[in-house]
């Protein structure tokens, strides 16, 4: 079961820089945001706060479970994580890189090859598990730190740009994982994205990060989740 | 009894056994006492960390002979640890050298740690690992480098002649390793043993060199690939 993530007044600067700006937001158990914003705007920010990476200059984020509040300690931490554009890839096999997540929280050995296999199968690289994981592609990458998230069942998935230069295969295999977790409720999800129709797609309601601030994607929330249009090209 | 350049052939083997006994176990003194403290040097920030560093690196160009004569000093009979009696025995000779060794390993394990890729560590926080298992995975990820480091300690013990001339005494069938029967052999003019023992250790830097090389190979595995 998914959390529920109360962002109360939040605010955070890096030297001189206001990246955050006493940001309002309740993310409610078992949904999907996705945060639209240009580069800068605070995204990344965001979820690195919510993912308890860092702390805010002011304000606080609250987690509640079916009403619950709980405390940020390990077990909190446990309970979120956060997959980076740069996927930081343990220099030992595919199937040890997905299994870390499960290894440090001590499950058995039966159950660990169950759950990381079909996590592998799912993202496609199961004939790639005993294979070195610094030699996959890119793509293979991504894939492998969507797996290596999905793994722990997170009840607080963040996901910053997650097919962010990826070819279209590469992206739909990460799209459809992301689809699959979104349909069984199972975690609050954050997406932070560029890409407009892939938050559509993926999310229930959409968020635009906007010089620090957050605030609802339109009315619908589904309306803001079109392509931009493509302007005309110039004559030559 | 068997002759190898009027030696009798279990002394040479003995010498050749005494070497590798002295310097293993020197090493392996050394590591153990290296890989904490360049855990602790790369992982953790306290005041005088880099005056520690420093230090560290200078002494990686130990002079051995210095470090004889120092080890020497602490084991004589008037000196600090002379209740021991360690001096002219092979303890002696595996203390000297893990003075030699451990900056060495201290070091360049400590390089291996902080030239671990922020994103992996990033990686495992971002997993839930704990400060114990961050740290267990920062060493981990490095472990071809710490090997490297731990390598080039055997390759510095085991080339090394000053410290254990002093403090060992050079004793036939004791303290007498094969730098030092090769000094001995070659003021001797029996040259035939010197170079016989100098090609065994020729061929044992060679072997550690392609440790070398496999371990710093191994450590990045095609990541130009990507």
């Amino acid at each position: 079961m998914g959390l529920t993530i109360e962002v109360s007044g939040i605010s955070k600067r890096y030297g001189e820089l206001a990246v955050l700006r006493e940001c309002l937001f309740t993310f409610e158990a078992n949904r999907t945001y996705a945060l639209l914003g240009v580069n800068g705007a605070g995204k990344s920010t965001l979820l690195r706060l919510v993912a308890l990476l860092e702390t805010p200059d002011q304000g606080e984020i609250r987690y509640r479970q079916d009403g619950r509040p709980l405390q940020p300690e390990l077990d909190l931490k446990r309970q979120i994580t956060l997959v980076l554009p740069q996927i930081g890839v343990f220099n030992t096999t595919v199937f040890k890189n997905v299994a870390y997540g499960l290894k440090i929280r001590g499950v058995a050995k039966k159950e660990m090859k169950e759950r990381v296999e079909r996590l592998l199968e799912l993202v496609g690289l199961l004939d790639k598990r005993d294979h070195q994981a610094l030699t996959l592609s890119s793509g293979q990458v991504r894939r492998l730190g969507l797996a290596r998230a999905l793994v722990i069942e997170p009840q607080v998935l963040l996901l910053d740009e997650p097919t962010a230069s990826l070819d279209p295969g590469n992206a739909a295999v990460i799209d459809a994982a992301i689809q699959e977790l979104r349909e069984r409720r199972a975690a609050t999800i954050i997406l932070a994205t560029h890409d407009y129709t892939q938050a559509g797609e993926l999310a229930d309601r959409i968020l635009v990060v906007e010089r620090g601030q957050l605030r609802e994607g339109g009315p619908g929330e589904r309306g803001f989740a079109v392509s931009p249009p493509v302007p005309p090209a110039k004559p030559l | 009894m068997d002759l190898l350049f009027n030696i009798p052939l279990h002394e040479l083997l003995g010498i050749i056994g005494l070497s590798l006994r002295v310097s293993c176990t020197a090493l392996v003194i050394a590591t153990c006492l290296a890989l904490p403290a360049a855990a602790l040097l790369a992982l953790k920030r306290f005041p005088g960390r880099d005056a520690i560093l420093h230090i560290l690196n200078t002494f990686m160009g130990l002079p051995p002979v210095v470090v004889g004569l120092v080890v020497y000093l602490l084991l004589s009979r008037r000196g600090l640890l002379g209740f021991l009696a360690l001096l002219y025995t092979p303890g002696a000779m595996i203390v000297a050298q893990t003075i030699l060794a451990f900056p060495i390993v201290a070091s360049l394990a400590h390089s291996a740690i902080v030239s671990v890729d922020p994103v992996v560590k990033q990686a495992a926080l971002t997993l839930g690992a704990n400060p114990r298992q961050l740290a267990f995975t920062i060493i981990k990820e490095a472990r071809y480098g710490i090997l490297s480091g731990v390598i080039a300690g055997l390759g510095r013990v085991t080339a090394e002649v000053g410290a254990i001339l002093i403090v060992g005494g050079n004793i036939a069938g004791y303290t007498r390793v094969m730098t030092t029967t090769i000094a001995l052999e070659t003021d001797k003019g029996n040259f035939e043993l010197a170079v016989v023992l100098g090609a065994v250790l020729l061929s044992l830097s060679l072997l550690v060199n392609l440790a070398l090389i496999y371990f710093q190979r191994a450590g990045q595995p095609l990541r130009g690939a990507l």
